[in-house]
């Protein structure tokens, strides 16, 4: 199914332009016509990170009139390893300014709009209104829901994107012609179960094995060339160098854009996606320690087990003195209580305080009722108790 | 009957839906999306769809990575 140009064409190309898009220019499918609609096309990257890096650089030497960043966020040195729109100097600095900066030594030629906010229900239909598609390079499910429900509600086409270790996934979903993302999957995986990419790692080059598929895809929607993803799934896996695609038709009970719609507003995304679940929020609520109080506690001598539920790699990388490495899933699986002392009192730890949360729901059901976690995890040890340790 | 689910052959009884598949790999629903034979089953059809001999089946997570 091809579709129509999404933009019109600009009215001219300069003699720089003409020179610089030379390359474009000389391809029948693109040439004159093609890279006047990119001129005048306007694409919003929301999220200036691993996918946003090789997808905004890309948009802008294609050309992509204008181009909007997305990211409230700064750059992290963890960020290097794969979001290469930022560079070492950039560390520390907002990442929608270190992403327009790099757009504009690509391209001066673009058009850079900074939204150095944060995505919310409150601001994303005023941002999406003055773009022509939305390319999601997004790291959580509740914000891929706002972007998806917003792209619908706007009748704008979504680029989706979304990577793992080695494994990516990409699609184009656009109401008006087929599918959304609620279509392929009408809610997300419940809190905790899947790993985002801080907590389970990602190959580096991934982002761009998926980031230039996303951007080609957008270049085929604007100039209306070639077959779009529009209703086809695409599944890359790095490890056996696979791209795959399958089909996805529109649900007609789709929520959203199916037949009878029940989501016509902008909904809470952070209660329908949750950041932990019900029963951790509970179990966590007046049973979580600071790093300090745990320090503290070691400080004192007191009759302590630490547990730590990441994993053995996560351990290598850094971890906390006396802690003993029992993975969330032996947890969940129940076969991790046994080795807990029934005398002594529980303390679980993770990176960051969502899988101890998850833990400690099984380890209090289990009778521990004084059992705690660590809030912020062993990246809050490091932070306020021992700087000299490394964070990932 | 013999389907592939994931890759790897499954024995599955004669009368076994999409949604039997999926429980050989998971308990869990929510984001979850299944393909058969390239092309995939909305979720409210997992229980009407069946499957048949050789099916191919592909049962796919939502990574949230970006």
């Amino acid at each position: 199914m091809s579709l129509p140009p999404l933009v019109e064409p600009a009215d001219e190309l300069t003699v720089d332009e003409v020179r610089r898009y030379s390359r474009h220019l000389i391809i029948p499918d693109v040439g004159m016509a093609g890279q006047k609609r990119l001129k005048n096309a306007k694409v919003l990257c929301v999220g200036a990170g691993g996918l946003g890096s090789p997808a905004l650089m890309y948009l802008a030497a294609a050309g992509v009139g204008t181009l909007g960043v997305v990211d409230f966020d700064v750059v992290d040195e963890s960020n290097l390893q794969r979001q290469i729109i930022h560079g070492q100097s950039d560390v520390g600095r907002l990442k929608a300014e270190s992403a327009a900066a790099s757009v504009r030594e690509i391209n001066p030629l673009v058009n850079v709009v900074i939204h150095n906010v944060a995505l919310t229900t409150d601001n994303v239909m005023d941002i999406f209104a003055a773009y022509d598609l939305i390319v999601d390079g997004t790291d959580n499910f509740a914000t891929r829901y706002m972007v998806n429900d917003a792209a619908v509600l706007l009748g704008k086409p979504y680029i989706w994107g979304s990577i793992y270790r080695f494994d990516g996934q990409a699609s184009v979903f656009w109401a008006e012609h087929g599918p959304c993302y609620r279509c392929l999957y009408p809610e997300p995986p419940p809190p905790g179960m899947v790993p985002s990419c801080a907590e389970g790692g990602v190959l580096g080059v991934l982002c761009a094995s998926i980031g230039s598929v996303q951007v080609n895809e957008a270049i085929k929607l604007l100039t209306g060339i070639g077959e779009p993803l529009v209703g086809r799934l695409m599944i890359y896996d790095a490890l056996e160098m696979k791209y795959r695609d399958v089909k996805v038709r529109k649900d007609p009970e789709c929520p959203l854009c199916g037949k009878n719609p029940t989501i016509t507003e902008l909904i809470d995304y952070e209660a329908f996606c949750g950041t932990i679940s019900d029963e951790a929020q509970q179990a966590a609520t007046g049973s979580t320690i600071t790093a300090q109080e745990l320090k503290d506690m070691i400080d004192r001598d007191e009759d302590i087990f630490l547990v730590d539920v990441r994993e053995q790699n996560e351990y290598e990388i850094v971890n906390i003195p006396g802690a003993v490495l029992i993975p969330k899933g032996d947890f969940l699986r129940g076969v991790a209580l046994e080795r807990l002392p029934q005398d002594k009192k529980i303390v679980l730890h993770c990176k960051s305080g969502a899988r101890s949360a998850e833990a400690l729901a099984v380890v209090k059901n289990a009778g521990f009722s004084d059992a705690v976690h660590v809030g912020g995890g062993v990246l809050s040890w490091v932070k306020t108790v021992d700087p000299s340790l490394p964070t990932y | 009957m013999n389907v592939l689910i994931n890759g790897v052959p499954h024995d599955l009884p004669a009368d076994a839906t999409v949604r039997r598949a999926v429980q050989e790999l998971t308990s869990a629903v929510a984001g979850v999306a299944v393909a058969v034979n390239d092309e995939v089953v909305r979720r409210g059809a997992w229980d009407s769809t069946p499957l048949s001999e050789h099916d191919r089946v592909e049962v796919l997570t939502a990574v949230q990575g970006g």
